[in-house]
């Protein structure tokens, strides 16, 4: 015989025998596969953020098809789209997702914030705040090397010339992520899609010791406090705090404050932006 | 016996397969960042190769009967993509956790040179059966140690202060060279031992 159709024969002989090989384990050991898991998981966004609290998109896909959770609004990067998609899929009624945005709480850039000493070591926000505390006097500030902007799935973190970080509120997908890599806990996520006062400051410390340490930052003189109608803000520990449920966005807030902590201005993502250019 | 000794400590040390001849280089640099994932790869690794030979040993004897030795890159890479492809569906079903654990790494080892490479280099030393399999194992061993030792010294360089323009891939390539050099100072044990 030919060699070379012994050849030909032989290559396509071994192909067919692994390619059969192949069908028949396939067939006889696939999985079971969840189809309605597989559905929701084709409508949730793929970002594997795990902001729902389950491992990923497939996680959260499959504890929905089992019943093994009730809440359609979990997908935070999805929003109210993908919660009703999900309770349309599942002929359950859909609930209403609070749009929300991280903001990073500080407003301790260069040349407000003071620095105590000077860190020189590894560019990361964990190893520099195990220092010491970090480089800031304040030990709520933000250290600005950039943990979240690393953390971040989406690109939405930087950094910005005045050395604090930042989130771009178009890009942020509220997964959360950033919250827990903050060493300085100085991240959260807050509504986004209407006017609301938030305070851009975390240090508790008292009135004269913020001060010594950053002009921007939140004394605890209970301006705020007193001049809020509806009793959203409360400040505890020398910092205020805002009551989102009862904040109407009216600015009375900001017009009293001092050192400019607390503003209305803060969440809408226009003002973000705005925030971001303004002041760094 | 005493050869099959010698065969394994040539795999493992003397003639490391990712050390000393450089195959298998592309998961010993992407899969080496952890030492969990090394391990857990390497373990793969060792199955396949295993697998492979078995699998490639009859088929072999088969082509050079048949005077078609010519063939044998083709056909063992398309027995060793399908031998992977098995695998992956049996462990998908009984072993989903080791499954995910791997992920993307156990369709790499379809295209893992070191797997090919035990294989033909097998047929061209023309060990037997019991010896091909012995080179094998040998070889996953010493794919193993690599890629456990190396994760170990990347490990370390994650928290070191590497200058700017060698972080990254640049100190990682050094890092293996020098751990590459380093096998070579066993140049010769299994001669010094008297095993050959």
């Amino acid at each position: 015989m030919n060699p070379i159709a012994i050849a030909v024969i032989f290559v396509g002989a071994v192909g067919l025998v692994c390619g059969a090989a192949i069908v028949v384990l396939s067939k006889f050991f696939a999985v079971p596969a969840d189809e309605k898991a597989e559905e929701i998981e084709a409508l949730l966004p793929g970002a594997n953020c795990g902001a729902c609290g389950f491992s990923g998109c497939s996680g959260y896909a499959s504890a929905l098809s089992k019943g093994e959770t009730e809440k359609v609004n979990l997908c935070k990067p999805g929003g109210q789209d993908v919660a009703d998609a999900v309770s349309a899929l599942l002929g359950k009624e859909s609930a209403a997702v609070e749009t929300v945005v991280a903001v990073v709480r500080c407003r301790g850039w260069n040349g407000v914030a003071v620095k105590k000493h000077k860190y020189d070591g590894i560019s990361s926000c964990r190893l520099a705040s195990q220092l010491y505390g970090g480089e800031k006097a304040c030990p709520n500030g933000c250290l600005g090397l950039g943990d979240c902007v690393d953390a971040c799935p989406f690109g939405a973190i930087y950094v910005s010339d005045k050395g604090v970080a930042r989130v771009d509120p178009d890009k942020c997908r509220a997964c959360g992520i950033c919250v827990d890599t903050c060493p300085k806990k100085l991240i959260d996520l807050l509504p986004a899609e209407r006017a609301a006062a938030a305070v851009l400051c975390r240090n508790t410390q008292k009135g004269a010791q913020t001060r010594k340490a950053c002009a921007n930052g939140c004394i605890g003189c209970m301006k705020c406090q007193k001049a809020c109608e509806t009793g959203a803000v409360k400040v505890t520990d020398f910092c205020a705090e805002v009551d989102f449920s009862l904040c109407t966005g009216c600015g009375k807030c900001e017009e009293v404050c001092p050192t400019g902590a607390i503003a209305v201005r803060g969440l809408l993502p226009a003002n973000q932006v705005r925030i971001m250019k303004d002041e760094g | 016996m005493k050869y099959y000794i010698a065969l394994f400590v040539m795999g493992v040390i003397t003639n490391n397969y990712v050390l000393s001849k450089f195959l298998g280089i592309c998961p010993f640099l992407g899969v080496s960042k952890k030492t969990n994932t090394a391990f857990g790869m390497s373990a793969a690794v060792i199955f396949v190769m295993l697998l492979a030979t078995a699998a490639t040993y009859p088929i072999n004897s088969f082509l050079v009967a048949h005077k078609l030795a010519y063939l044998q890159t083709i056909v063992f890479i398309l027995v060793i993509a399908a031998l992977v492809q098995m695998v992956e569906i049996i462990l998908k079903r009984y072993i989903p956790p080791l499954y995910q654990a791997l992920g993307i790494y156990l369709p790499l080892i379809t295209t893992n040179c070191a797997v090919l490479g035990v294989v033909i280099l097998n047929v061209d030393s023309g060990y037997n059966f019991g010896r091909s399999m012995m080179s094998s194992f040998a070889a996953g061993v010493g794919f193993m140690v690599a890629m456990v030792m190396f994760s170990g010294v990347r490990e370390r360089l994650e928290s070191s202060d590497v200058p700017k323009f060698l972080e990254g891939l640049p100190i990682t390539l050094i890092a293996a060279s020098i751990t590459s050099l380093s096998f070579l100072g066993f140049g010769g044990i299994v001669e010094g031992m008297g095993l050959i």
